[in-house]
């Protein structure tokens, strides 16, 4: 038996579940898009081959990173970490003080049902364009979902189980969406979301960088509070700092 | 569909080059040079952060600036 450390597992599974909300809401717009006009069997078909292909890589390449030591996985894994989650958060910093647009479900919607519904229809067997849409989605959004679960697996030591069960429960919550709502999940605050997601990834590769380097955190494990305080006071100055520029910008 | 895969993958991680090259530059900096300037423990981790802290709202402010 494995023992899980609840006190990192804890806020690894939150930031697992949140970031693939994110990503999942995004593939469930582009499925049902698929399923609204090319029929529900291609559309499940390509989506499920991705989920199976994801499942294998996050299989293989989760635990094959254990077995590498923790301080060179933490400082690698954690720079890639910091990279990915500082550019979400500086993504959302901008859309939060309207430099750059929010994502809209609804237009990617029905932008993704015009290009389907121009396309030739199959009448018999499966139809290639709908499998591969779906599988093409589900697969590119799915890649940065594995890429949080095996990394913050990884990088926390051990952390695999609650990171994958984080990503499991979004995607459930997902799929249990879509088959209430059959729209696009465009009521979610999705900037929000990122934001948050933003925060927490930056807040571990910091840690994990300055783990692998071997330096001091104050407080030991207790800083990881404080760099969530810190990443998102920041992050909140910025957000105001750059409405101050863009509304020049706009005069 | 793999090269698309591939260019996703590295989207992932560099959004604008300037800013992820920053934040390169200063984890090694930060995780190589400043422990071996003899400051007291803590001193390299916080300025670790608060580093990263700064590059990442330059970089925001220099992008709303471009607007």
């Amino acid at each position: 038996m494995f023992a899980i450390d609840w006190g990192h597992g804890g806020p690894t599974m939150l930031a697992a579940f949140l970031a693939s909300m994110v990503e999942f809401i995004e593939a469930l717009t582009v499925v049902l898009a698929v399923g609204a006009t090319r029929g529900w069997r291609g559309a499940l078909g390509g989506t499920g081959l991705a989920l199976l292909l994801l499942l294998v890589i996050v299989l293989v390449l989760g635990p094959a990173l254990t077995r590498i030591p923790l301080d060179i996985v933490q400082l690698v894994v954690g720079t890639l970490l910091l990279l990915f989650g500082l550019r979400w958060l500086r993504k959302a910093i901008l859309r939060a003080a309207g430099v750059i647009p929010l994502h809209d479900e609804e237009a990617l919607f029905a932008k993704e049902v015009a290009i389907l519904k121009g396309a030739a229809r199959v009448t018999r067997g499966w139809d290639r364009m709908a499998v591969s849409t779906a599988f093409n989605i589900t697969m590119v959004e799915g890649i940065e979902v594995v890429f949080i679960v095996v990394a913050m697996g990884a990088a926390g030591g051990g952390l695999l189980v609650p990171a994958s069960i984080g990503a499991l429960a979004a995607l459930l919550v997902v799929v249990a969406l879509g088959l209430a709502l059959h729209r696009p999940v465009s009521t979610v605050p999705e900037n929000t979301l990122k934001f948050t997601v933003g925060v927490m990834l930056s807040t571990f590769g910091t840690f994990w960088i300055g783990e692998g380097a071997g330096l001091d955190w104050p407080g030991s494990d207790w800083s990881l509070l404080g760099l969530v305080v810190g990443f998102l006071v920041g992050a909140l100055v910025a957000v105001s700092l750059c409405r101050a520029p863009a509304r020049v910008g706009a005069i | 569909m793999l090269r698309t895969i591939w260019d996703e993958f590295i989207g992932l991680f560099v959004d604008d080059v300037g800013f992820a090259v920053s934040i390169l530059v200063w984890v090694l900096i930060a995780g190589v040079g400043l422990p071996r300037l003899g400051l007291p423990d803590f001193v390299p981790a916080v300025l670790l952060f608060l580093g990263l802290l700064g590059i990442l709202i330059e970089s925001a402010m220099r992008r709303a600036r471009k607007r």
